[in-house]
Parts: structure tokens; C-alpha cells; sequence
């Protein structure tokens, strides 16, 4: 059972059943997300129904690339011997 | 009846049979001393235990409390999990150190004055050192020169901070520290700061776990920086530093990640990022807020050890540790890869995994205290926490670009270990309610709500969604990063440059005037001498010099001429010369 879980995200012939399983989940949750009651709504974005997926979408992006940056262009990256 | 038997002591006295012992039997026993410390814990009342007078102080050696239970409680569980992954071993030696390093950690949980603390939190250090030493190899060996030196250091700091403490207030009693922070709190906090990994103090932590061994960085994930989470909140809980210092760890562990090549050493990053929320916690001080750190420290030590034991397990199969030298392994490891990945959903707190139901706790935490600017962070860092440890790692660890490696799922007792932690993992997220009450005050706080549930599911699943998008930017490069070690890795340099530069010149310049004024005379002298010499006092000197020559032979063996030997040595007789002034001074 576990084989044939892992296997399903290894293969590459499983790639396209992937790929439309992973947008069903994605849009069911912005669903998900318009339709849970909302009472305690304390800050602005509690009230935005699909702010966490756009949040957690831009955080993603936002790390990638600042920590890149801070490594290519920061000079954070160094070659494997710089301490030698 | 004994009321109380200090589960260190069980760990600590229990390590000196282990040399002695072969064969099954050892393995019985290794499990036998960490189960019966849990039920030491399970039984044990609050209350004092073992309180005494030192070179006239109070020493408490147990102060049993709430707070103390729970992070005795998961240390040993921990330590349970970790001696069976490490079972396979046959060199005692690791096994010891793992047992003083458990039993000191449990030292320092229950103790009730700072003196029995420090002497617990050196003995962690070495401990724990050994563990590093044990990987052996010229890069192991000076990390681990460097984390001891990093911790005696930060052992200083705390122990001066103690004296000065127990001056200004007469009594060493450990507890919150009362009063404005002057310089005592400082220098105690930043003791217990360093062994936080809090930046900049975090160096140590990311240099040193990676090269430890395969079973040792397992138990080093787990009981360090989570005494210190439990010292801080004991000591200083809603010190506001602490908020804002925890919430930059947090997002500094994450983007660190992201750069990283070795795989132990990103999961290393996600320690100090997962310590930011327990830090933050402690800062913000209230119920909720240290409930919600004490509960993640929980969560975190069974999580971030099955993560450390799935990273562990592909480096002891393959001896590779590089992600750019990895993949394909999910052919080969499948249950290694489904266990990891149990821990991998549970410091991304997906729900019904353990994340779900501690971290969301402080991060309410810091709503319910106004703080938007944390939760927003906060919760950036979760997302950076599943884009590297639930996706980045697997997928070039496991998935990715076949690298046609020879392998084969580790052996039976380290995929049993990791079956535990996944199994508590699971547990804890599905039944909160055993965790909650055991929390050191009571939870007003329900995880499973609709918006918490699909909340916590869009940041994840966009999450992967960047992921799947950005993947190539995400390739990892053969590349190390420059943290604060950089300070005494390559800042100690140039202070050789300077001792052997300017240095070495004044000392040119002092012997030349030597040699032009002073030579003559001692020639002249020395001829004199030898009259005297000749006529009788040799032998006498003969022999004195033989003997000379002997013990500055010795003397020469001393001298490595590594630097950090020196710093080492230095540091050893500051303490040293503190520990007679503490007691002459008496």
C-alpha cells in the first residue's frame, strides 16, 4: 500500500493524474475557504475569504527569490572550499 | 517508599554499566533505563525535591512543576525513540554520551537553583560534544572544537551572570527573574539565548548538528535548544526582546534553507526557525502564548528527530548527504520516504498532524495579543517551513533526478524508531486533548475549527503551488552559506595575522637589541660559568636537566598551535579560576 502511494508521486506516468488531482485540491479549498462561517474575525484578512491562499502563494514566492537574491547577489553563497 | 527518583540520575548513574554490557543484553538494557525514566516522569508529584546548602548557598537540585513535567515528559519519550534508532551501534561509546546528554538535559528541566543548572548545562555541552567527535574526520572534529568553544563560551557568560545575580538578590534559587534586566539578566539570558540558537547566536547549531553522527544528531535535534526553550520561559517569560528576536528567527532559519545543499543542515535551519515560534511564545508571556510554546516544543522534538531520522537513515545507505548528489530513492526507500514525509506534514502543521495543534497555538497566541505583525510573519515562516522541509528536501532527496543509487531501507530498529515518532506524530494532531492537559496551564483553545482548517490548507497547498511553479529556481547549488560562524571561522584568522604580523615584528625588534647588547655579556658570563661549572656542580645538573629536557618534550606535545585548542584551554581555566574564586571567596 505505502509502495503504490509513493510510487503514484515518483512515476512519471502518473504525472498528469498529479497534476489535475493537485488543481481539484486547490480550487476545493478557495471553495472550502468561501464557505466556512466566519465569527471571529479580528484582523482584515480574517474576513478575506481566499487571503490565505494568496498569502501562503505570495510568501512562497517572496522567500524563493529574497533568499536567492541574499545569496547570489548578498554574497551569502560561497564556494564549498571558502573555509578551508 | 522513595518518592522522587530523578529520571537524570537514572540516565546519568545508568550510562556506567553500558561499556560492560554485550550483546542483546546492552540492547535490553538501553531500552530498559529510558523506559523506566518515562515512568519516573509519569509518576512524579510537583513539589521540592533534594534542597542543601553549597559553599553557603540554597541548592534545590529538583524543583518539579507543571512546566518541568511536560518537557520531561517528550525528553524521555525522546530519548526512548533515539536509543532505539541508535541500537545498531556497537561502540558503547556513543551510547554513554547520549545517556549523560539525555540525563543532563533532564538536569537541568527539574533544576530548582542556578548552580545545579549550570553544572547540568556543561555537562549537556560535552556531552553533547562528543557526539560530533564521534563522526571522526579532520571537518568533524573542528566542528566540534567549534561548538564546544561556542558553548563553553556561552557557559561564561551565564555563569558570571549567576554570580552577579546571586549577588545583587542574595539567593540562586532559579525562577522568573524579578526586577529591571541589568547586566546579570542580560549575561544570563544571552547564555541561554546561545543555547537557543538565537541569531546571532545561531551558528553553532547549524555548523555542528550536520557533521555529528547519524544517531547523534538525532538526539542533539531534540534536547539543546528545547532546554533552553524551557530555561527562557521559566526565567523570563513576556520579556519583549524575545518576541521580536523569536519572529526574525523564525524567517531568518527559513531563508537560510532555501540556500542550503546539505540536507541535515537545512533540516538544522528549521530548527532555528521552529525555535522562533517557542521564543516568540516565551516573549509574549501570556497563558495561551507559553501553553502554545511548551506544546510545540512537544510537537517539534518528535517531528524534527523523525525528520532527522529520515535524513539520518538515506545518509547511512548511501553515505551521501548533498542534495545536489541525491535522488530517486523512493524506488528503493519507500517506507523511509512515507515516514519522513509524516514528519514533514507535521512541522507544516497540516491538520491532524501534530504542527497543527501547537503551532497554531502560539501564532493565536499572538493574535489574541495584538501582535499582527508577528502573525503575519509567523505564518510566512510556515509556509517557508513546507516549502523547504515538505517539498524542497523530499523532492530532491527521494524524487527528482534518479541518480541510480545503491539502496536499500535502513535497518529494522532505526525504521521501528521512526515509526514511533510518526505514530506520535499522528497521534498528538488527531487527540490533542492528552497534550492539552498536560500544558503547565489550562488551554482555551480549540484547533479544529472550518476557518482554521481551510486557512491552514490554502497557505500549504499555494505554497506547493509556488513550488510547482518556481521548482527550477529551487535547484539546489554546490554552494555553502556564510552565517555568524564566519566571525570565528575566518575572524580568527586575521587575528593570527595580527600574532604573526605585528606582532612578530615587535618581537624581531626586541631580540636584535638582545643579541647587539645583552649576548655579549652573557657570553662573557656564561665562560665565567663554565669554570665554575666544570669544577663540580655538573652532575648535579645533568640530572636536573635530563628531567628538563623531559617535561618540555611534554610541554611540546601541548602545543597543537590550532587556535582553538587555545581558546579552549583559556576558556577552561577562566572557569576554573572562577570556580576557586566562588569558593575561597565563601
Amino acid at each position: 500500500m505505502i509502495r503504490r502511494v509513493v510510487d503514484f508521486f515518483g512515476e512519471a506516468r502518473y504525472a498528469e493524474q498529479r497534476r489535475r488531482l493537485f488543481y481539484l485540491a486547490l480550487v476545493l479549498i478557495v471553495i472550502a475557504d468561501f464557505l466556512v462561517p466566519r465569527e471571529h474575525a479580528e484582523y482584515l484578512w480574517d474576513r478575506l475569504p481566499g487571503w490565505s491562499a494568496v498569502y501562503g502563494f505570495l510568501s512562497c514566492v517572496l522567500l524563493i527569490f529574497v533568499s536567492k537574491f541574499l545569496g547570489h547577489q548578498g554574497g551569502l553563497m560561497r564556494r564549498e572550499d571558502y573555509y578551508d | 517508599m522513595i518518592d522522587f527518583v530523578h529520571p537524570a540520575l537514572l540516565f546519568i548513574l545508568g550510562a556506567l554499566p553500558i561499556p560492560f554490557l554485550k550483546g542483546s543484553i546492552r540492547k535490553a538494557y538501553l531500552m530498559l533505563i529510558p523506559a523506566l525514566a518515562i515512568l519516573a516522569v509519569l509518576t512524579v508529584q510537583p513539589g521540592s525535591y533534594g534542597a542543601a546548602e553549597f559553599i553557603g548557598q540554597e541548592i534545590l537540585i529538583a524543583k518539579v512543576d507543571r512546566l518541568s513535567i511536560v518537557f520531561a515528559t517528550v525528553f524521555t519519550i525522546m530519548a526512548l525513540i533515539g536509543m532505539v534508532y541508535a541500537l545498531h551501534l556497537t561502540r558503547a561509546g556513543e551510547h554513554v554520551a547520549a545517556f549523560v546528554y539525555v540525563g543532563s538535559a533532564l538536569g537541568v528541566v527539574f533544576a530548582g537553583d542556578y548552580l545545579t543548572l549550570f553544572l547540568f548545562w556543561e555537562g549537556m555541552a560535552f556531552a553533547s560534544a562528543y557526539l560530533v567527535f564521534a563522526q571522526r574526520g579532520k571537518q568533524a572534529i573542528r566542528a566540534g572544537f567549534r561548538y564546544l568553544m561556542v558553548h563553553i563560551t556561552g557557559g561564561v557568560a551565564l555563569l558570571g551572570g549567576v554570580i552577579l545575580h546571586g549577588l545583587a538578590t542574595g539567593s540562586l534559587l532559579f525562577g522568573p527573574i524579578e526586577g529591571g534586566m541589568g547586566v546579570a539578566a542580560y549575561l544570563i539570558l544571552a547564555g541561554f539565548m546561545l543555547n537557543a540558537a538565537v541569531p546571532p547566536l545561531n551558528a553553532w547549531l547549524t555548523d555542528a548538528y550536520p557533521e555529528a553522527t547519524v544517531t547523534g544528531a538525532v538526539f542533539m535535534s531534540a534536547f539543546t535548544t528545547k532546554t533552553a526553550v524551557y530555561v527562557l520561559a521559566r526565567a523570563f517569560p513576556g520579556t519583549e526582546l524575545l518576541v521580536w528576536l523569536g519572529t526574525a528567527m523564525a524567517l531568518y532559519g527559513v531563508i537560510y534553507a532555501v540556500l542550503e545543499n546539505d540536507c541535515r543542515r537545512l533540516l538544522a535551519y528549521h530548527i532555528v526557525s521552529q525555535v522562533g515560534y517557542m521564543v516568540a511564545g516565551v516573549g509574549i508571556g501570556t497563558e495561551m502564548a507559553v501553553n502554545g510554546a511548551s506544546s510545540h516544543a512537544f510537537a517539534h522534538i518528535l517531528y524534527k528527530a523523525l525528520l532527522f531520522m529520515g535524513a539520518g537513515a538515506v545518509i547511512h545507505v548511501t553515505g551521501r548527504r548533498k542534495l545536489t548528489e541525491l535522488g530517486g530513492l523512493y524506488r528503493t526507500m519507500p517506507l523511509t520516504v512515507a515516514l519522513y514525509m509524516v514528519g514533514a506534514f507535521a512541522i507544516s502543521a497540516f491538520p491532524f498532524f501534530s504542527g497543527f495543534v501547537t503551532k497554531s497555538m502560539v501564532v493565536a497566541a499572538a493574535g489574541q495579543d495584538h501582535r499582527a505583525l508577528v502573525v503575519l510573519a509567523l505564518t510566512m515562516a510556515s509556509s517557508g517551513t513546507f516549502l523547504h522541509t515538505g517539498l524542497k528536501l523530499p523532492y530532491y532527496m527521494f524524487f527528482g533526478m534518479d541518480r541510480k543509487l545503491e539502496a536499500r531501507e535502513p535497518p529494522p530498529n532505526m525504521l521501528v524508531a521512526m515509526g514511533m515518532a510518526a505514530v506520535l506524530c499522528i497521534a498528538i494532531g488527531v487527540f490533542p486533548q492528552p497534550l492539552y492537559a498536560l500544558l503547565p496551564h489550562p488551554v482555551d483553545f480549540e484547533p479544529y475549527t472550518g476557518v482554521h482548517i481551510t486557512e491552514s490548507l490554502g497557505i500549504l497547498m499555494f505554497t506547493a503551488l509556488g513550488f510547482v511553479l518556481f521548482l527550477r529556481a529551487l535547484d539546489p547549488e554546490n554552494t555553502i552559506s556564510i552565517d555568524t560562524d564566519w566571525f570565528y571561522r575566518k575572524g580568527a584568522r586575521h587575528f593570527m595575522w595580527l600574532a604573526e604580523k605585528p606582532l612578530a615584528r615587535y618581537e624581531k625588534a626586541v631580540s636584535d637589541v638582545s643579541e647587539t647588547a645583552v649576548l655579549p655579556f652573557l657570553h662573557g658570563t656564561a665562560r665565567a660559568g663554565l669554570r665554575i661549572d666544570l669544577n663540580g656542580v655538573d652532575a648535579v645538573v645533568n640530572g636536573v636537566a635530563r628531567s628538563i629536557l623531559r617535561g618540555g618534550g611534554a610541554l611540546r606535545k601541548l602545543q597543537t598551535g590550532v587556535v582553538t585548542h587555545y581558546a579552549l584551554a583559556m576558556i577552561v581555566g577562566v572557569i576554573a579560576a572562577i570556580a576557586v574564586f566562588a569558593v575561597v571567596w565563601r
